[in-house]
């Protein structure tokens, strides 16, 4: 017979010292030394971006944390609060607090007279600016009639320059002697160097600049040719004939806009915001009012630049100036935002908080977690412990499966639905919330369940249905308890899940603006990822950080989670 | 057994206190408003101005989107349905018929302000002066070609459009379908651009569908990008991409004006003046719905609407105007005032 191949044919051996069979072996090595480098690249790749975007979100986060205030010295009149009405809290919440801090600010910034730098100045206020004088006051009414030392709230857009979002600011000393023609209004200031050469050279040459890209257009234009172009070539012509006049003509007055960097005059105590210049004479509006209109002598004034341009900022030059006025006697202060805690939302980034979608949050998982623990251990012990095993019990495994797999807007579709418009709940309530998320975690904890109690050796309810006891007992006095930790890790993970859904919740109406920290299961609530949505979707940029915040405080909470199903699992765990 | 007691045990304590809040429903006390995302900025500052000068408790403000707030609204009148909605557009027919139908009678219809739609760019990409027609010529999905016939959008460049644009990719960034800024895109700019192209007279005349089938089908080609619901998005992409321009409301280039800059539209640019003027063209009126049924049945619905048609909230130097909401010409405020003192409710032949 031919089958017995190795009989006759040469005998197959293995021969591990060729070069095909090194050269096998290298290619081996080789291989498993690439799938070694692949591995190691997806994992550096994913540490990269989760670190990317944990970075992103601290950088941006941890500004929310603080927020700036003024600290000042409100004198509070003996007539704010009637005294007969002073040990009534509600007449002194209700007391109008604006004249207080706007006289307070004044103080701090004396001598300013026009109606728009007023405005500007009391508009650098939170309206929430007395919250805090408030509540100091309901709990002392005492103080009426004294001087109180209170931080007032700064707006969001004051802070946002304080924390860094305004221009740079460049000062240099004046080298000539400078004369003011007055104190405030639109004076002009000469000197006797020629201070601003610098400045017109500068405005020269962004002239220049701007003169050389309209000829380029001008150029690729005319290559065109045609008649319909011809308005706007001579259009571009002319304004390039304007600009080169200008930057030819020496002596002429050079005027400064919001398109070019500010430039401003810091002189006898005031500042002077420069419009028009020449070589050694300036023009310009007065923010800051002077003590007088003395010869400054070289040394004793400066020329201030903020280097962004003021059409490319969100604060004025005449904020910039306030603000650091302000800063330079020492009345802003960085704090530690606890509003940011105890508040709920608000449309003022500066006084908007999580409390609302933190307490709604919770308030939502305990409902979920109180019926999906009981409802979802209960069915798993059942289905692996009691049920039968026939065609009805493997469908109802499938499905259970298959509802973990589902998109989590339809539990939301069914929650309105069944529990809105069946049984006729309130909207927006943390009730129906907790139901929705009950059914989308339901599959998950009953699946872990099962896993766990499968993973409890058969010989413990063995020994336990040997010494006499029930099934039920043998299940519910031993395998139950040896399954927790597992049972627990599973739920666990199945809340952390639920704490970062939206979806569901958009339609039964928790994706809302709620400013009331909601108190009971039926009140209207939000949840932290909603308020995070709703936060990142707003025009203000500070609220841009007030949702990296509230992304730090989700992936707390979720760390926290994660961190004791580890935990429980370390701890409880059995091995056999 | 004993552990199988206590979850029973607390089980039925669940069961209990789903059946006590079914009948919680029954009352309510606080005003309940739906609609577009696009107002949710303006409609949540009144609600909580509202709440803050103590006239009741400050409104729920969904954010629902106008279409979806509509169908919400329509659905019945009773304290489960809310009492307004926010619009970023007026009412449509077939939602008015769907009101009426479910009961909702008496609908007041209230316009707050002007909101202008916007197409802006970065600051350092080449500043466009457009007009609508090549706004249209840019994005329609179809475009006349040299024969007069519609043929595929072949432009590629702004450039290719009209010689006078700059050289640079067309790349708009804009709203997906499901929200009222892009119906009102394609209401303000393509419609208008649409009838103003010579070479498309005569097929709006004789083919009103399909002239509204070609202005409403935007580029699939990549020049138009749908950025979804998210303003914010949009501007951080333009932020990163200088050629790119986006479409969104006003609020979004005034609140971002260090970085982004508006593209003039037939020669206005868009600012605070020419969009309260009615002389920009890409301004639209926003509104609210105010279910008159349920007025004296939920306290606060007259003094919300009050509050929020007061000269504190929408005037120009209202708080309103500062969140970036373009105030109604005094005339035109003063009516609406008027109009919701009145509470008069609209009629079919108002809906278009």
């Amino acid at each position: 017979m031919t089958d017995i191949a190795g009989t006759d044919g040469p005998a197959f051996r293995l021969d591990m010292t060729s070069d095909a069979a090194k050269r096998r072996i290298r290619k081996r090595y080789a291989a498993e030394a690439r799938f070694k480098a692949y591995g190691l690249a997806a994992l550096a790749v994913t540490t990269l971006f989760v670190a990317a975007l944990v970075f992103d979100i601290i950088r941006n986060g941890i500004p929310a944390f603080t927020q700036h205030s003024l600290m000042m010295d409100v004198a509070v009149p003996a007539d704010f609060v009637p005294a007969d009405k002073r040990s009534n809290p509600v007449a002194i919440r209700s007391a109008d607090y604006f004249p207080v801090t706007r006289d307070a600010l004044k103080a701090a910034i004396p001598g300013i007279q026009s109606r728009q730098g007023e405005r500007t100045l009391v508009r650098l206020l939170s309206s929430g600016a007395a919250d805090e004088l408030r509540d100091r006051l309901v709990a002392d009414p005492g103080l009426i009639g004294k001087t109180v030392r209170v931080p007032l709230l700064l707006s969001d857009d004051a802070d946002l320059y304080f924390k860094g979002s305004g221009t740079p600011i460049i000062k240099r000393n004046g080298v000539g002697t400078a004369t003011p023609s007055g104190t405030t209004g639109e004076i002009t200031i000469l000197t006797s160097s020629n201070d601003f050469a610098a400045e017109v050279v500068a405005i020269k040459q962004a002239a220049k600049a701007k003169a050389d890209t309209l000829a380029i257009e001008a150029a690729r234009l005319a290559t065109f040719g045609g008649q319909s172009l011809a308005p706007r070539i001579a259009e571009i012509n002319a304004e390039i004939a304007e600009l080169r006049a200008r930057v030819d003509s020496p002596k002429v007055e050079e005027v400064l806009d919001g398109k070019l960097p500010s430039k401003l005059v810091e002189i006898n105590g005031g500042l002077v915001k420069l419009t028009r210049l020449t070589d050694i004479s300036v023009a310009g509006e007065v923010l800051l009012p002077l003590t007088s209109a003395a010869e400054a002598k070289p040394g004793n004034w400066r020329v201030v630049t903020y280097a962004t341009p003021e059409s490319n900022r969100k604060v004025s030059d005449l904020e910039i100036g306030y603000l650091e006025r302000l800063r330079e006697k020492g009345f802003v202060e960085n704090r530690f935002n606890t509003r940011f805690f105890t508040a709920g939302d608000s449309r003022e980034p500066e006084l908007a908080g999580i409390r609302g979608a933190l307490i709604g949050s919770l308030l939502t998982l305990a409902v979920t977690l109180v019926l999906c623990v009981p409802i979802g251990v209960l069915a798993a012990v059942y289905l692996e412990e009691f049920a039968a095993k026939n065609r009805l019990t493997d469908i109802i495994e499938v499905n259970i499966n298959n509802l973990a797999a589902v998109p989590s807007i339809v539990f939301g579709l069914l929650g309105l639905a069944v529990f809105l418009n069946f049984f006729n709940f309130p909207r927006s309530a943390p009730l129906v919330g907790g139901l929705v998320l009950a059914l989308l975690v339901l599959p998950t904890i009953i699946i872990a369940a099962r896993a766990a109690l499968k993973a409890v050796p058969p010989s413990i309810k063995e020994a336990a249905l040997g010494v006499g006891a029930s099934h039920q007992q043998a299940v519910f006095h031993h395998v139950l308890p040896l399954a927790m930790p597992g049972i627990m890790t599973g739920t666990i993970i199945g809340m952390a899940h639920a704490l970062g859904e939206t979806a569901p919740l958009l339609m039964i109406g928790m994706v809302a603006f709620i400013v009331d920290v909601p108190g009971a299961l039926t009140d209207a609530a939000t949840v932290l990822p909603v308020q995070i949505y709703l936060w990142s979707d707003l025009p203000e940029q500070a609220f841009k950080l007030k949702t990296a915040g509230a992304i730090m405080v989700l992936l707390g909470f979720l760390f926290l989670m994660n961190g004791a199903a580890i935990y429980l699992r370390k701890k409880f765990e059995r091995r056999w | 057994m004993i552990t199988n007691r206590k979850s029973a045990a607390t089980l039925s304590v669940a069961v209990a206190a789903l059946v006590a809040t079914t009948a919680i429903a029954a009352a309510r006390d606080q005003i309940r408003i739906v609609g577009s995302s696009t107002v949710y900025p303006f409609t949540t500052a009144v609600a909580e101005q509202f709440g803050k000068s103590g006239l009741g408790k400050t409104p729920v403000v969904e954010s629902t989107g106008t279409g979806g707030g509509m169908k919400l609204f329509c659905a019945g009148v009773g304290v489960g349905h809310p009492d307004m909605t926010n619009a970023s557009r007026a009412i449509k027919k077939g939602e008015f018929e769907d009101c009426q139908k479910n009961g909702v009678t008496d609908i007041v219809e209230i316009k707050v302000g002007i909101d202008g739609l916007v197409l802006a760019q970065s600051k350092g990409g080449t500043p466009l002066k457009l007009t609508l027609e090549q706004v249209f010529l840019a994005l329609a999905e179809q475009v006349p070609g040299a024969d007069g016939k519609l043929v595929a959008n072949p432009h590629k460049n702004w450039s290719d459009i009209d010689k006078s644009l700059p050289n640079v990719k067309i790349e708009v960034l804009g709203p997906p379908p499901t929200s009222g800024t892009r119906d009102s895109f394609h209401e303000l700019y393509m419609e208008v651009g649409a009838k103003k192209i010579a070479a498309l007279k005569d097929m709006q005349k004789a083919d009103a569908k399909g002239f509204e089938k070609l202005w409403k089908s935007l580029r699939k080609d990549g020049a138009f990008v749908e950025a979804g619901e998210n303003d914010n998005v949009i501007v951080q992409k333009l932020e990163a991409n200088k050629n790119a321009v986006g479409i969104f409301g006003y609020s979004f280039l005034e609140e971002n004006a260090s970085k982004l800059r508006g593209a003039s539209i037939n020669g206005v640019e868009p600012d605070y003046d020419t969009i309260s003027g009615g002389k920009f063209p890409g301004a639209r009126p926003l509104f609210f719905y105010v279910k008159k049924q349920h007025v004296g049945v939920i306290p606060g619905i007259a003094e919300f609407a009050a509050e929020y048609v007061s000269d504190k909230a929408m005037s120009k130097d209202g708080y309103l105007a500062r969140k970036g909401l373009v105030a109604l010409p005094k005339a035109e405020a003063e009516k609406v005032a008027a109009a919701v003192k009145a509470m008069k409710p609209l009629t079919a032949a108002d809906v278009k």
